[in-house]
């Protein structure tokens, strides 16, 4: 089963006939992703990567039952689809987008969670259920099918990691970037959650950085409800305070937000951390022997 | 994006804030100007630089005759005003800003941010004005009142009671304080900025709130929208090799270490500083070449971090994906022709095609760029390179 996305999802793209969204769409139905739409006002009824076009969400969903949306739509507008996607009863929305300013997905997240939905992202490669279905800009072939869960604020990141689990002998059931915004729609803890209900994950390797305390969140909720062992990495430890380092969310503001701090809280609760980011895959080996 | 505190004013004025009276001055005899235009009796003559604690550096000074603004202005202006938040090296004073001299009854602090847990913005008030608030939050954290400001219902009477009641105001000061408050909200909400900090508020002797410093920032992905306030930018006050990493929309941040990393990805990024650091080595700067890392990004990437002379190597690591190393390993031995690559260069290549691009600089085989065969191994070599050891 994994979690929230397999071979049956079907996925609107937004932004679909742009650049970006015309590439890793491509790249998406290459991996066997079920993409069954795409929206891009003023193109509705074009066929596109042999998909339709629709001007709308609605129409999207009304013409093809779509459950799933990916948005490329760039930042200036990308808080409407996500608006918009919610509105048409999309029950997961992935948004790609960087640069979306705070307040607007302030506003889109409680609107996404007053219509019973759940967004990822902004600022995130995506979902992928390895052998069913990428909704995202991962490289595909890295995610090989196995049984280890992976949660990551951080793109390349999460290949690396994904990467280093492969090569120690394992592999991914579904990872999901969650991205590197002050404000994100999923964070660690309802993945974790999700995790520990399923069946198909044995252990959950979850990546986090300097900035904001969900990992302090994400400690304390593993303590309390977590049963599979948890590897972690936080990224930043050598990183300056009160200088973003690349990600909007990635700033120690004061003396908060550390990755020391992190790490704490994450040993405390029991999680295996690895300190080198060249370890994740052994430390993860090691620990479920 | 940080502004100074005179176009912070100016903006928090618009919106009807009450803040200071007050000028900008570029020299001694405009300072003089100012401080004639605003007819008052004493002024205050404050430096003008992205940074906080002013005061402790000697960068705010009062004034009780034209002579004593115009000594004021010729001390600060030119002079590198070194505080807590600006390193050792200070910065440049290139404006002053004159300002009325008030009676002060009362100092408090009051900010504005986004809170990432409550996700919704939090005002916060203490008695403990004029103070740096970080120690405040540490040592009596107790004397910070904090009120979430839930976007759905905005800001209403009882956020402001709850304020004005934790901070012991009494009924007048309540009132005045209930006026001080909202204009303020509003300029935080309307300029989508990240932060809105006055510190110290003032209740004057005679009773009313006055911002007697202003700080503001801004969410960087907003000011698309905010186009008066991106003209407000002052470049002089930014790293010059940030600014210009940005124009290339790379992310880049200065260090102080000596071995320079070029990485895709914001993540890997930090975890490279990390590895290095772990190897015994010290980072020179974070530099994010972006998801999409191409040939020309990389490119850059090193003309950037040669700008740096304590760069002594430099450590490429990247993780191709939909990005395929052997363009990367192109990219790389491109840049070294052209850019005549000086430094021992050691790369790092996993992901899609890295063994092409093995190939490709193994074949190329240019002295100064070493291959490494995993990320730790890269992160050992490039450290003893930079202590200057074979490699």
């Amino acid at each position: 089963m994994s979690i929230l996305v397999n071979k049956d999802s079907r996925v609107v793209v937004q932004g679909f006939t742009g650049k970006e969204g015309t590439f890793h769409a491509q790249n998406c139905i290459d991996f066997g992703t079920n993409i069954v739409a795409g929206v891009t006002p003023g193109k509705g009824g074009m066929c596109h990567l042999g998909k339709p076009v629709y001007n709308t969400v609605e129409e999207a969903v009304n013409s093809t039952l779509a459950d799933v949306s990916l948005i490329f739509v760039p930042p200036a507008f990308a808080a409407d689809a996500i608006l918009e996607a919610a509105d048409a009863g999309i029950k997961l929305i992935v948004c790609i987008t960087e640069g979306i300013p705070v307040r607007d997905i302030l506003n889109a997240k409680k609107y996404v969670q007053h219509k019973g939905s759940r967004l990822i992202g902004p600022n995130c490669p995506g979902i992928i259920t390895a052998g069913e279905a990428k909704i995202g800009i991962m490289p595909g072939y890295v995610f090989q099918k196995g049984r280890i869960g992976l949660i990551s604020k951080s793109g390349t990141l999460t290949y690396e990691a994904a990467n280093q689990i492969v090569k120690a002998g394992m592999g991914i059931s579904t990872a999901v970037g969650i991205g590197g915004d002050p404000i994100i729609g999923t964070d660690f803890i309802d993945l974790l959650q999700l995790f520990e209900a399923d069946e198909d994950t044995d252990a959950i390797v979850m990546i986090g950085e300097i900035g904001g305390e969900l990992e302090i969140r994400a400690a304390e909720y593993i303590k309390e409800h977590l049963t599979k062992p948890v590897v972690a990495f936080i990224a930043g430890q050598t990183a300056p305070k009160g200088k973003r380092m690349g990600h909007a969310g990635a700033i120690i503001a004061g003396s908060k937000g550390t990755a020391q701090e992190k790490i704490n809280a994450l040993q405390t609760a029991g999680v295996e951390v690895s300190l080198s980011p060249a370890e994740v895959g052994s430390t993860l080996a090691e620990l479920i022997k | 994006m940080n502004i100074h505190e005179y176009q912070a004013k100016k903006l928090l004025f618009n919106y009807g804030v009450n803040v200071t009276r007050g000028q900008v001055a570029h020299s001694v005899i405009e300072a003089e100007q100012a401080a004639e235009a605003l007819g008052c009796e004493s002024w205050i003559v404050k430096a003008q630089i992205h940074a906080g604690g002013r005061g402790k550096g000697g960068g705010v000074k009062f004034a009780r005759t034209l002579t004593e603004v115009r000594e004021q202005a010729e001390r600060m202006l030119g002079m590198n005003l070194v505080t807590h938040q600006t390193g050792e090296s200070g910065k440049l004073v290139q404006k002053v800003y004159i300002q009325e001299a008030y009676n002060i009854g009362k100092e408090f602090y009051l900010g504005i941010v986004l809170d990432r847990r409550l996700e919704m913005p939090v005002i916060m008030a203490s008695t403990e004005g004029g103070v740096d608030i970080e120690t405040v939050a540490v040592e009596t954290p107790e004397k910070i009142i904090k009120v979430g400001i839930d976007p759905i219902i905005g800001l209403q009477s009882y956020h402001l009671r709850k304020l004005a009641y934790g901070l012991g105001l009494d009924k007048d000061q309540m009132k005045e304080f209930s006026k001080f408050i909202p204009p303020l909200f509003e300029a935080y909400l309307k300029t989508d900025a990240s932060l809105v900090e006055i510190n110290p508020l003032v209740l004057l002797k005679n009773g009313e709130f006055i911002a007697l410093d202003a700080k503001l920032n801004f969410d960087d992905n907003a000011l698309y929208r905010h186009p008066e306030i991106a003209a407000l930018r002052d470049e002089s006050e930014e790293e010059a090799a940030e600014l210009e990493a940005a124009r290339y929309e790379l992310s880049y941040v200065k260090l102080d270490g000596n071995v320079g990393c070029i990485v895709n990805g914001a993540g890997l990024a930090m975890s490279t500083m990390d590895i290095i650091k772990q190897e015994g080595g010290e980072p020179a700067n974070f530099l994010d070449v972006g998801g999409n890392a191409s040939a020309e990004t990389v490119a850059r990437g090193f003309e950037l971090i040669l700008r740096d002379k304590n760069v002594k190597a430099i450590l490429v690591n990247i993780f191709g994906g939909i990005v395929r190393c052997d363009r990367i390993a192109n990219g790389i031995l491109e840049a070294a022709r052209l850019i005549h690559v000086q430094v021992p260069v050691i790369v790092r290549l996993d992901g899609t095609n890295a063994a092409e691009a093995g190939e490709i600089l193994k074949e190329a085989s240019i002295k100064q760029i070493i291959i490494a065969r995993d990320m730790r191994e890269a992160a050992q070599l490039a450290v003893q390179a930079a202590k200057g050891d074979r490699v």
